[in-house]
């Protein structure tokens, strides 16, 4: 494109560089280090190397394997209705109406809601004494007797993914109504003169036309609901009995229980897992660039 | 184009478009109704609309030891500094990855990328010692340094899109012109990106104003930012849910009208952007 050998595109992104490889690249070399020992801060005088000890801790260790699993339940449901309501709410409000602009602006203040908050208000419409949920449910008599959603194992899951979801809905319908927004209008006009109905329309022109944005955006969803502790941890910690406790809220509950050398090495595990969906993400991002 | 009639579009449009609209909107009117409800009101029957509408909550938040004003003050000298600093590195490196082909490119923007893919609570701990042993713990410094890597990838990301669907024959026109490149930047580049630029810095300050993780941990009474106050009205007690609404309320007013201005910006920026159909 522009001259091959200069120094300037290196002193261009060298501040952002700098940035990065002080705030995660040092931190992630550090807790490398910190997982192959047994580093508890509350037993500050028995940190030692221990090798991989921690490792087979953690593959010894059912909470684990309960919070993986947890992990991918939560990614995969939580994931799965953003996308679902995303495309639908993207498709809506790809339709031309009136107050269109507005509809569009206040339908994505949930993504710029700091996260904390979103589980504080959805742990008190879930409330078992006072919240609204159960009001609205008795009085639609789907059940007969207040339940406290988050206090139990078996609502509780099912809660916290219902408000991953109300929180992901607007990325995805930002992103995909982007790809909608340019797909040219011809498609559709030939499709109409060929009398095509509307869902041949939607699978023959609109998904083939946007599947990148899906994957891309899909991708990096994904990448930040399996990383996300605020929401959970505000509203359950994790429990009740380990029932919300994704990979990330254990990691984080760990390190709070100062135990330091385990919880870097669930996070490396952690972060060992995302590689298998953040590599195809590379790849298919410089591979639409070669194009 | 043939009308359609008023039932069809009504089943395939306005309908859908209520219910999920009820669905998004429906946890922010309760929020707001709480918090303007007495707390007799509150811990009691269920009610939709206030019998008696008070607004005491908010006026306890900025009276009282909660020190809500001092919270907002903080936070916003982070996420202005941040957005500052985030936009400028974000800027400079996205012109670089969009204009130049160099060595290591391709390395460099893996790197930029990747780097949300790391568990933020496996950069926790180590950077809380880092901070501590450059005296930046308990600074806003530390928190705008984490939010600044934090919101890299998506702006150079965003960035780039804009950049590369700049056509570089206006900086070229520019060169023949006998401007040099950093000319050509300032003066033609830089005012055409403005906009593009305003929805990234929204885009930032929004990330940086949300943040809870790691400002719970980089900041003591007197840095704390809104998310941390926000969980200190969480007492030894239980919830105050009235003042805790009022905080969520009063906290999301300005990155909405922020948002506002710029969503426009920031749809046109996705369409530019990498993820082109």
């Amino acid at each position: 494109m522009v001259k091959k050998k200069s120094i300037y595109p290196y002193l261009l992104v060298a501040p952002a560089l700098i940035i990065i490889l002080c705030v995660v690249f040092i931190p992630v070399v550090n807790a490398i280090g910190m997982s192959f020992q047994s580093y508890d801060l509350r037993r500050p005088n028995d940190i030692a190397f221990v090798g991989l000890a921690n490792y087979i801790a953690a593959f010894k260790d059912e909470l684990f394997w309960k919070a993986l699993w947890k992990t991918i339940l939560w990614v995969v449901f939580g994931v799965g209705f953003q996308f679902v309501f995303g495309f639908i709410l993207a498709l809506l409000l790809n339709k031309k109406f009136r107050g269109r602009g507005v509809v569009r602006a206040v339908s994505l203040i949930p993504w710029v809601t700091p996260g904390i908050l979103i589980g504080l208000m959805w742990r008190w419409m879930y409330d078992g004494n006072y919240g609204v949920l159960n009001d609205i449910l008795q009085k639609l008599h789907i059940i007969n007797k207040s339940i406290p959603f988050l206090a139990q194992a078996n609502t509780a899951f099912p809660a916290v993914v219902v408000t991953i979801i109300w929180q992901g809905i607007p990325f995805f319908a930002l992103m995909i109504l982007a790809g909608l927004q340019g797909i040219p209008g011809e498609l559709y006009e030939a499709a109409d003169m060929d009398g095509a109905t509307g869902f041949q329309k939607l699978f023959k022109i609109t998904i083939p036309s946007i599947k990148n944005t899906i994957f891309i955006t899909g991708l990096l969803r994904i990448i930040w609901v399996a990383n996300s502790v605020d929401v959970i941890f505000n509203m359950t910690e994790g429990g009740p009995a380990y029932a919300t406790q994704t990979l990330s809220v254990y990691v984080f509950n760990k390190a709070q229980a100062l135990n330091l050398g385990y919880s870097s090495a669930m996070a490396i595990l952690l972060a060992l897992v995302l590689c298998l969906v953040a590599v195809p993400y590379l790849i298919f991002t410089f591979g639409e660039e070669d194009k | 184009m043939k009308r359609e009639s008023f039932l069809k579009r009504f089943l395939t449009l306005y309908l859908p478009l209520i219910v999920i609209l009820l669905f998004i909107l429906f946890p922010f009117y309760w929020t707001f109704i709480t918090s303007i409800k007495p707390d007799t009101e509150l811990y009691g029957a269920v009610t939709y609309w206030p019998r008696q509408v008070q607004w005491e909550n908010y006026t306890k938040l900025f009276t009282t030891t909660v020190n809500f004003l001092a919270a907002m003050k903080n936070s916003f000298i982070v996420a202005a500094v941040t957005t500052v600093v985030s936009l400028t590195a974000s800027t400079l490196a996205s012109y670089a990855f969009s204009r130049y082909r160099f060595a290591g490119r391709r390395a460099m923007m893996a790197l930029f990328l990747s780097n949300n893919m790391f568990p933020t609570v496996l950069l926790l701990i180590p950077l809380y010692s880092i901070m501590r042993n450059l005296g930046l713990l308990y600074t806003p410094w530390a928190l705008v340094l984490a939010y600044t890597t934090f919101t890299l990838p998506f702006s150079v990301w965003l960035l780039n899109g804009f950049f590369n669907d700049l056509p570089l024959s206006l900086e070229e026109a520019a060169l023949v012109d006998g401007c040099n490149r950093r000319m050509a930047f300032f003066k033609i580049i830089l005012p055409i990106l403005g906009p593009c630029l305003v929805a990234t810095g929204v885009y930032i300050f929004m990330t940086s104003w949300n943040e809870y993780t790691f400002a719970v941990m980089f900041t003591n009474n007197a840095t704390r930012t809104i998310p941390v106050a926000l969980k200190s009205l969480i007492g030894q007690l239980g919830v105050d849910w009235g003042l805790l609404t009022a905080g969520g309320i009063i906290t999301i007013i300005p990155v909405c009208i922020m948002f506002f201005f710029a969503q426009k910006r920031l749809v046109e920026g996705l369409t530019a952007g990498a993820v082109k159909g």
